[in-house]
């Protein structure tokens, strides 16, 4: 779901970025927030919420809600919407409230 | 009921239009319908045939006789609110800001395009300019039957259908 | 403890400008901005800005953010920037801790202004945690910044200028935006914003609102109702639309939270967005020398933002000893401009807000 042409914006190509989310392998580009990189996959639910396992996905994108929070190379709340994706990045959903 | 709709009637578009035997060279028709603190319109004329004054919550008047229907206004409105229009005999001639994909090709044929969103009939694109000055906002030339003079506003493109 | 004569807390239009014009006084000026890069919410405006051409008017938001940038730029031997940079708090005391690449700092400042701008709001309504569900500021960074569509169709909720415009963007982006729906019983923002949806075909759609959102494990559809003269819900207008994203444009909401920790003198006013500091004629708050400006004093425009910015950053500069060579002059023309800007009808609000702020009674 990525935009290819703007008519005021223009993307440039970059580099592409490999990386891991719960298991599966998924290409990125530099300059992605792990957020961005996961919805132009498609994914759109990134975790559950904590009591009733509803499914939660990012609302604000620019790291005032934690509503996207994941564990990211096995550090838990991690704000996706605001870190930038890198070279095999492992990306989980998170169960439950994370351990620092 | 612009402010509930969005559109604004045939009277109010009415208004903002010279008379028709004035039109045989193009003139600004600027719809601006409410104060809001804006004034590019004015300061981008090089004909100073746009008037706001020093409270630039003023609505914009067009000095009919100053405007050359040079297009610079059309490009210069951040609301995307003037067009230029002008009467060629049978044709009635449009200028129109803009800002989509495809962008219109010279002889294609586009639907012609009301306030409300409907089609009214064809629009023949006579030309398209895109200088830096216009900062990507295309300043597309058509024409269509005289007849939607005052009722078309933009073009969309047949290509989708 | 690091010492710095002025701290700007925040890099959008507001920080920006203060800085421009405490720098043009020769005071050194720290901007500690958590985003990656400066420029606010500009940076993501792909339209072309509205008011006048002493705050760019029929530029784009992004190439204002560019400018602004370029203009303190221009003051490297006074200028410090500090990115990827979070205050974590603030302090009575004219202290502050530095979050910054793991590390806490902290900082002491003979002046600060704090220009933390504003967030988005929420809306009521069941099911509203569904993924799929965004902040109109979350659609624009998505499209606009890393060029990635938000969702193939979107219903967008509220009609104030924020979304309007960003339907107009999602249209750009190709989105298809069925319907914007608002609950009030009139358009909110510029008509010319309007005008331009109904142009496009996008049914805008008032005294309407969501009344739920559907969906297993992402929004697939969402019910609208349409509301009476007393803002409730009708029975039996339910209709459902299929989409898979809905966007939420409720207003804004000052970033108040290091002025509260701060303890400085607040109050709740719902026509500036919420809670406030309570400031005086300079914008100085009810500490000595810690001044605000920009969408933190109240929800207003980029253009107003840069102008208070501009005068903040004059008023600072002052007070640390450093006199701009134009100060009478430059600050009566700002001073000029902001009343300008808010003089006309869109303007009312933000007159009211600011005369509750000082405690006046409000005739209308």
């Amino acid at each position: 779901m990525r935009i290819e042409k703007h008519p005021i914006l223009t993307f440039e190509t970059k580099e592409e970025l490999s990386f891991i989310f719960d298991g599966k392998p998924l290409i990125g580009y530099k300059g992605d927030t792990i957020q961005s990189a996961l919805h132009a996959c498609g994914i759109k639910k990134l975790s559950e919420s904590i009591e009733h396992h509803r499914p939660r996905g990012f609302y604000c994108a620019i790291g005032n809600c934690a509503s996207c929070d994941m564990t990211v190379n096995g550090k838990p709340n991690v704000r996706t919407c605001i870190t930038m994706l890198e070279e095999g990045m492992i990306v989980e959903s998170q169960k439950g409230k994370g351990i620092l | 009921m612009l402010d509930k709709t969005g559109i604004a009637s045939a009277e109010q578009v009415l208004t903002r239009f010279p008379k028709k035997d004035l039109l045989a060279k193009a003139k600004a028709i600027i719809e601006c319908y409410q104060d809001i603190p804006c004034n590019p319109c004015q300061t981008s004329c090089p004909f100073n045939a746009i008037y706001i004054g020093d409270d630039i919550n003023q609505q914009p008047k067009l000095l009919v006789e100053k405007c050359t229907g040079c297009g610079i206004c059309v490009t210069s409105c951040p609301g995307l609110a003037i067009m230029l229009a002008k009467t060629e005999r049978e044709k009635a001639v449009f200028k129109i800001p803009y800002e989509f994909l495809p962008a219109p090709k010279v002889g294609e044929n586009w639907h012609a395009i009301n306030r409300s969103g409907e089609i009214i009939g064809e629009a023949l694109i006579e030309m398209v300019q895109s200088i830096p000055r216009q900062d990507k906002t295309l300043l597309v030339t058509v024409s269509t039957k005289i007849e939607h003079l005052y009722d078309f506003i933009t073009i969309r493109s047949q290509a989708h259908e | 403890m690091i010492e710095k004569d002025l701290i700007i807390i925040g890099g959008g239009p507001a920080g920006l400008c203060a800085a421009k014009t405490a720098m043009e006084a020769n005071a050194k000026v720290l901007i500690i901005e958590r985003s990656q890069k400066l420029g606010g919410q500009l940076v993501k405006q792909t339209h072309k800005f509205f008011g006048s051409e002493k705050t760019y008017a029929k530029t784009r938001g992004f190439d204002i953010a560019k400018r602004l940038i370029d203009d303190v730029t221009n003051y490297s031997n006074l200028l410090e920037i500090m990115t990827d940079a979070t205050v974590v708090a603030l302090y009575p005391n004219h202290e502050l801790t530095v979050y910054q690449y793991g590390v806490y700092s902290k900082y002491k400042a003979k002046a600060i202004i704090v220009a933390t701008g504003a967030s988005e709001k929420f809306l009521a309504f069941e099911n509203n945690d569904l993924p799929g569900i965004y902040g109109a500021g979350a659609v624009q960074t998505l499209m606009n910044l890393y060029g990635v569509l938000p969702g193939q169709s979107i219903v967008m909720v509220g009609s104030g200028n924020i979304g309007l415009i960003v339907s107009y963007q999602l249209m750009q982006a190709g989105v298809n935006v069925k319907a914007l729906v608002e609950a009030a019983p009139k358009i909110g923002g510029y008509l010319v914003h309007a005008s331009k949806l109904r142009r496009l075909g996008v049914p805008i759609l008032t005294s309407t609102t969501i009344k739920k959102a559907i969906g297993n494990e992402t929004l697939e559809q969402v019910e609208i109702v349409s509301l009476n003269e007393k803002w409730e819900l009708i029975s039996g207008t339910e209709k459902l639309i299929d989409v898979d994203a809905l966007c939420i444009s409720v207003g804004l909401s000052p970033l108040h939270q290091l002025l509260s920790m701060a303890k400085v003198e607040m109050k709740f006013v719902n026509e500036l967005g919420g809670m406030v500091p309570v400031i005086t004629e300079e914008h100085e708050t009810s500490t000595k020398n810690l001044f605000v400006c920009g969408d933190v004093v109240g929800i207003e425009e980029a253009s107003s933002a840069m102008v208070e910015g501009y005068l903040v950053g004059l008023t600072a500069a002052k007070r640390l000893g450093f006199l701009h060579p134009n100060y009478d002059q430059i600050k009566q023309n700002y001073h000029d401009q902001l009343t300008n800007l808010r003089s006309g009808p869109f303007g009312l609000k933000t007159r009211i807000g600011l005369a509750k702020l000082q405690g006046e009674d409000y005739a209308r």
